[in-house]
């Protein structure tokens, strides 16, 4: 069969469809976004109408996931790494219920924070929950993994991660497809009580995952994706897990003879790994990410075999990996290049022309011109950018719904105008538990809720509020006189600032919603 | 056959098909193919590049070593400059004159313009009079890319394809002017290089 020439996010999608998925569940977050979407647009995945809607955050998803699991069918959830901490909670405790339909959590990581806010590692919720983990170093594994983890998932009734991140799930290469796998019936669990997690129930579940722990280290060892490299010179081996393998092999050539593995399933394959540190002088590890491989391998206090990688600066702590600093890492010569010229100037992603953001900003501003700086709480998306000039319109950007919440303590310290700007996607992700709060406490504040009826930073995504912003508010228990809709138009900005001075003004909570179509969003519509 | 290039220029100005249209074209030369991209938040008017590795054999890194890039392709002076590192000793600049302004502190433009003529290999032209003179301003990234097609290595035939691959749902005379602003491209370089 010919090749699809498909991103890893894509590859991913590919692979949970003709391994008979029943349902995707997800949240957009760059860069794992294009798994659903793809799944969206997927006409065979149209066809047998598999779920692919968005949820309202990741552990909504999480838990729907859980539900099709439970019910008998394969599904997958997608996310972002700190997707993964919105999501923390049922991802925890399905360790513990397991899964009856296999159940695949694809997370993609950003490290050198691209487009995010921290770059923490998800292997490290995998190790924590005790769950299995695929890394593939590239596309074709990519869909390899996803199609062959739902029978891991099946075999040990256990969740498996899928872990990549932004340069797998962002490049494009060539996938060839297996033969499509039919969907599950649907099924009961075999125990009623597998999903029950009252304690006396959690006690035998938590000791049979420990129980499992070897036999999950056995799969590792038998694993086709962890393979062992044998080579003559054995002063420094090389572990490298998942696409680290890709900039080891960029900068080795037919000369080099030292013993090399590649890690491509968790939890870490023991033989091999004793192995490649009996027979080495010293090992380096090459991990994307954070490093857990190397902190395992080196103890809280290192004896035996040296260790190198980013903990003794051998690669930086923080940051992606390149073939650049792999080849430094190798002890390679460096290959010559140019600087870049005086010239360039640094080109920071900025508001589109046109963007509604850029008139509530300028509105909020004529607020904060008399109080001074320090008053608006920001929270994630294309709206974060007002914290730049010329805007200098917002302080805060925190975590998904952080704006509201963080506006009501600072509120309750004291300081007055207090103001949260969210956009509509965030607003319903977590923005909705942070107003009632504010509701139930009185607390002052103002919390601008900035619709521009998409999810616009991950690319348009339908968002579950999108025409029922008011009602929420209002079933809440915002006052309705305190529910104010305005259009942010250059030509509205007097009679703006004036309904925003009068909610300012007003002691309890006020919601401004700010209706205007994302630039982009009214361009497609036009 | 090995080809590394990088895709360069401002979210939103189209590099992506330029990208789309050399994978397909290599796919159907029975090429082996990785191409990075950049989504998410650069794509609000930020640089963005692509990292796009052409071989007739196994490639392995998503990202092109510094130094290693044989061809760099930019819709936007500047931005191909950002990239020089990458660019191999007998690498060339494929690039559009025209700045893409959405910076208060934008250089002079003469001195992007000499960088990048300093250098050892490079096509440096105004892709938007071409794309304009021909009745479409927005297709001067396929003028972009004809004039990189010079030095690709693939069938200039299947990066026609691509364009039809790419832009057919949306109409034949979208794909006439693309493939149009292609061949216009490929006379420019032509002729100039």
């Amino acid at each position: 069969m010919k090749k699809l020439l498909l991103l890893g996010d894509e590859a991913i999608a590919q692979g949970a469809l003709d391994a008979g998925l029943s349902g995707a569940y997800g949240y957009p977050g760059t860069p794992s976004t294009e798994i659903v979407e793809y799944i969206q647009r997927n006409p065979e995945a149209i066809e047998k109408n598999i779920h692919r809607t968005w949820s309202a955050n990741e552990k909504t998803a999480l838990e729907a996931a859980l539900g099709m699991s439970y019910a008998g069918k394969r599904t997958i959830v997608t996310m972002k790494h700190v997707g993964l901490n919105v999501a923390a909670d049922s991802y925890m405790n399905s360790a513990l219920t397991g899964a009856n339909g296999g159940v695949i959590v694809a997370v993609a990581d950003d490290p050198s924070m691209h487009s995010s806010q921290n770059e923490q590692d998800s292997r490290f919720y995998s190790k924590f929950a005790l769950l299995p983990a695929f890394e593939p170093s590239d596309q074709q594994e990519a869909y390899n993994m996803c199609f062959e983890a739902f029978t891991l998932s099946e075999k040990y009734n256990l969740p498996i991660m899928m872990r990549l991140t932004t340069r797998l799930a962002h490049s494009r290469a060539g996938v060839a497809r297996k033969k499509v796998l039919a969907e599950n019936e649907m099924s009961f669990p075999q125990n009623r009580d597998q999903f029950m997690l009252l304690p006396s129930f959690s006690r035998k579940k938590y000791q049979k995952l420990l129980d499992t722990q070897p036999e999950l280290v056995k799969e590792s060892e038998n694993s086709k994706y962890n393979e062992y490299f044998d080579g003559n010179d054995k002063s420094c081996g090389v572990i490298a897990c998942g696409l680290a393998y890709n900039y080891l092999m960029e900068n080795i050539s037919d000369k080099d003879d030292f013993p090399i593995l590649k890690i491509g399933q968790y939890p870490l394959p023991r033989k091999q790994i004793e192995k490649i540190m009996a027979e080495c002088d010293e090992v380096l590890v090459l991990e994307e990410g954070m490093p857990l491989v190397e902190e395992m391998l080196k103890g809280y206090i290192p004896t035996g075999t040296k260790i190198k990688g980013r903990l003794d600066g051998t690669i930086s702590r923080a940051g992606e990996l390149n073939p650049k600093t792999v080849r430094k890492a190798l002890g390679l010569p460096e290959i010559p290049s140019e600087e870049i010229p005086t010239s360039v100037v640094g080109r920071p992603p900025a508001l589109c022309d046109g963007c509604p953001h850029i008139d509530t900003y300028n509105a909020i501003n004529e607020i904060t011109k008399k109080c001074g700086k320090g008053h608006v709480f920001s929270d994630i998306g294309c709206y974060t950018l007002g914290y730049l000039p010329p805007y200098n319109a917002i302080d805060t950007c925190v975590d998904m719904g952080a704006s509201i919440t963080m506006a009501i303590g600072a509120a309750d310290a004291g300081l007055f105008p207090s103001i949260a700007t969210i956009g509509d996607s965030t607003f319903g992700h977590s923005g909705i538990t942070g107003l009632l709060d504010a509701v139930d406490k009185k607390a002052n504040i103002v919390v601008v809720i900035m619709d521009n009826d998409t999810t616009a930073m991950t690319g348009m995504q339908d968002s579950q509020v999108n025409g029922r912003i008011e009602k929420i508010c209002l079933g809440i228990g915002v006052d309705e006189k305190h529910i104010r809709v305005v259009t942010p138009l250059a030509k509205n900005h007097a009679e703006n600032v004036k309904i925003f001075q009068e909610e300012v003004d007003y002691n309890g909570v006020s919601v401004i919603i700010p209706r205007r179509d994302c630039i982009h969003l009214f361009k497609k519509r036009r | 056959m090995k080809k590394d290039i990088i895709l360069a220029g401002v979210g939103g100005q189209g590099i992506l098909s330029i990208a789309t249209i050399i994978g397909y074209a290599a796919i159907e030369s029975g090429l082996k193919l990785k191409q990075a991209e950049v989504h998410g938040m650069s794509q609000r008017g930020g640089d963005v590049q692509s990292h796009l590795r052409i071989s007739d054999s196994n490639v392995f890194s998503d990202l092109i070593p510094h130094g290693a890039a044989d061809i760099i392709i930019s819709v936007e002076p500047m931005e191909a400059l950002r990239y020089k590192p990458y660019l191999s000793e007998n690498g060339w600049f494929i690039t559009n004159s025209v700045p893409f302004v959405n910076i208060p502190n934008y250089p002079a433009i003469e001195n992007v313009i000499s960088d990048i003529q300093n250098c050892k290999n490079n096509i440096v032209f105004d892709a938007n009079q071409i794309a304009k003179d021909l009745g479409s301003s927005r297709s001067m990234n396929m003028v972009i890319l004809g004039a990189a097609s010079l030095f690709l290595d693939i069938a200039y035939e299947k990066l026609e394809e691509g364009i039809k691959f790419i832009f057919g749902r949306k109409g034949e005379k979208i794909v006439e002017t693309n493939l149009n602003a292609l061949a216009a491209g490929r006379k420019f370089a032509e002729e100039n290089s």
